[in-house]
């Protein structure tokens, strides 16, 4: 009776990995065999993962280019922007931050759209990849300024910034001596959030996107509407050889700035 | 360095008077205690001092002749220590110690042999390499001590230093910090809200209460001579007589103490030492409670005043509970103050 109670919760839970999994691991491997519909038995082969390579490398580097300058973009305004709300608590600072958190509550689809409609007509911007840097920005920077904000506010900046200033540090001595690297685990969740999030990011890139600027998940979908199976698997596994290793990265990250908060 | 505090005073936004016009003078190498309880503006006086507070139009604060009112906190040279310490997490004991001498661009061999030689006063020889996290109480205390006297500041600074320690490690550092502050030479600001530390420490006490100072003198000073009952009562724990006076006699609950003089329209004050159990007393009262305390008996009295007296004792033996006793007290030894002046 009592293995049996336990085995129950075991059970379900293996049964909703396998549900998520499958999948996963049939896509993998389909992009690994040399003819999807003839199955394994066709044999493995690198093939269509170097054709991915291939055909979508553009969509590779654009993702990581504009992973990369969305990182450094949120932090620059990012960092210092928590450093203002944690040094300045107030009502102000509340409604200025949930109003940095808004673009988290709209649809990237309605984020894209209105980055359409105002700046659509800019010919240049609109077909740069800078368009769709500033559609990353706005959706990754609450990620940024939150991390570092709650690093920030459990410990007592305005102390320890007092202790500094009396030992004749300036304003810019102590950003850098002492709130940027007392934030630091929230800096480096934060950044692997962002990273993570600009990479994998779909709904509003679709939408930003034109044929020439495709990234890696615009690139994915692509592959699936026009090229055969295979490839487009291959294009999965590729994908995931990216993401999941960041996605652990910021698993820990997080887990990390969590244990220094407490 | 002296240190000429003029009409310094600070309104904060929304209205709270934290300190009213106050001027102080500090002479070279003194140690000043602010000394009050909790909300009385000492924080507010220090951090000005300080930098870290703007007070209100019309202060001139003066750093040996050269008025300071204007700078900043950074340009003042003053060194402190915070109640919590704000020692810096990111930085080993020795990065802590050495950050004012590094905002100073003082060569690194210098930087080097300033630290240990701080090091080493503070006796903190052998924890130089620890992270701030791995060190005790006390030891952050005498690092915060040393972080701040590092840079040769031309005052240091105190806000309730030892306020963050249990009661045992306090009286203890309480006197190293006495040693070290003079061992320095340095002119000291300290701020306390412990009547014993503030006289183990300082050279002078100024005694503050709702946002001015009500007294300052030397520790000795104020205990013989408050100028008012607050400054009696929170130096030296005195309890006021409740009666009636009538020329020089005050009329008690329990019995008539005569007075070494007229005394109307004062309060009279008596501390617990003064108070003789003395079977020809004039005075009777009920033995409440009798503690034993080693070198003397702590005996709470009612009967003899509105409010219990305690009265201390150093007999081989003490009254039982709930006995009569009669008691007297040297006229000298009251302290005769102003009524009705509440600072
Ligand atoms: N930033 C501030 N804004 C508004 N009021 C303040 C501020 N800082 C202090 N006060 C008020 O000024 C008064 C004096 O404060 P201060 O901190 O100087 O007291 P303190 O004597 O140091 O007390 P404690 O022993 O509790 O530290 C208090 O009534 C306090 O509430
Ligand atoms: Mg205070």
């Amino acid at each position: 009776m009592k293995s049996l109670s336990k085995a129950i919760p075991l059970i379900v839970t293996l049964l909703a990995c396998a549900f998520l999994l499958i999948p996963i691991i049939q896509s993998v491997l389909a992009g690994l065999t040399v003819n999807y519909f003839r199955g394994l038995s066709s044999g493995l082969t690198l093939k269509w993962v170097a054709r991915v390579l291939e055909l979508y490398s553009g969509s590779i580097l654009l993702s990581i280019w504009i992973a990369l300058a969305c990182l450094v973009v949120t932090l620059i305004l990012g960092v210092p922007a928590a450093y203002a709300l944690a040094r300045n608590p107030g009502r102000a600072s509340r409604v200025l931050e949930e109003f940095i958190s808004l673009p988290l509550a709209i649809p990237g689809l309605a984020l894209a759209l209105a980055l359409l409609q105002l700046y659509g007509t800019l010919q240049g911007f609109r077909t740069s990849w800078t368009f769709i840097l500033v559609g990353h920005v706005l959706y990754t920077l609450p990620f940024m300024v939150r991390s570092v904000l709650s690093v920030l506010a459990a410990i007592d900046l305005k102390v320890l910034e007092e202790g500094a200033a009396s030992l004749g540090a300036g304003p810019a001595r102590r950003f850098f001596d002492i709130v940027v690297p007392n934030a630091l685990p929230g800096i480096l969740a934060g950044a692997l959030t962002v990273v993570t999030l600009s990479i994998g990011e779909f709904n509003l890139t679709w939408m930003l996107h034109t044929p020439y600027l495709k990234t890696l998940p615009v690139g994915l979908a692509d592959s699936y509407a026009s090229m055969r199976l295979e490839v487009a698997s291959a294009y999965t596994l590729v994908f995931f050889v990216m993401i999941v290793p960041l996605l652990m990265a910021m698993q820990w990250a997080s887990a990390r700035a969590q244990r220094i908060m407490q | 360095m002296t240190l000429t505090l003029t009409n310094i005073a600070k309104t904060f936004p929304g209205g709270v008077q934290a300190l009213l016009p106050t001027d102080l003078e500090i002479a070279k190498g003194e140690i000043v205690s602010l000394l009050g309880p909790s909300g009385c503006g000492k924080s507010t006086l220090l951090r000005m001092i300080a930098g870290l507070e703007t007070p209100d139009a019309g202060a001139k604060i003066v750093f040996d002749g050269e008025d300071v009112t204007r700078q900043s906190v950074e340009t003042r040279k003053i060194g402190m220590v915070f109640q919590s310490y704000a020692l810096f997490p990111n930085m080993s004991v020795r990065g802590n110690i050495g950050y004012g001498l590094k905002m100073q661009k003082l060569p690194k061999t210098e930087i080097e042999a300033r630290v240990n030689e701080v090091i080493a006063l503070c006796r903190l020889d052998g924890y130089a390499d620890r992270a701030i996290t791995a060190l005790s109480g006390g030891q952050r205390q005498r690092v915060a001590l040393a972080r701040a006297m590092a840079p040769r500041p031309r005052v240091l600074l105190l806000d309730e230093p030892l306020s963050a320690l249990d009661a045992a490690l306090r009286s203890q550092l309480r006197d190293e910090l006495a040693l070290l502050l003079r061992q320095f030479g340095i002119t000291a600001i300290f701020v306390t809200h412990d009547q014993n530390e503030a006289m183990a420490i300082a050279d002078r006490v100024a005694v503050m209460s709702l946002g001015e100072v009500a007294q300052i003198g030397t520790p000795e000073a104020l205990y013989r001579n408050p100028a008012t009952g607050f400054v009696a009562r929170f130096v030296g724990d005195a309890m006021p007589l409740e009666g009636r006076i009538e020329g020089d006699r005050l009329h008690l609950p329990g019995g008539i103490l005569p007075l070494p003089g007229p005394a109307r329209g004062s309060e009279v004050l008596v501390r617990a030492e003064d108070i003789r159990l003395d079977p020809q007393g004039p005075i009777t009262a009920r033995v409440e409670t009798v503690t034993f305390l080693g070198t003397h008996y702590r005996i709470a009295l009612s009967g003899a005043s509105d409010t219990l007296l305690i009265a201390l004792h150093s007999g081989l033996s003490a009254p039982q509970q709930g006995e009569n006793v009669r008691l007297s007290i040297a006229p000298e030894a009251l302290l005769i103050l102003p009524k009705g002046v509440a600072a």
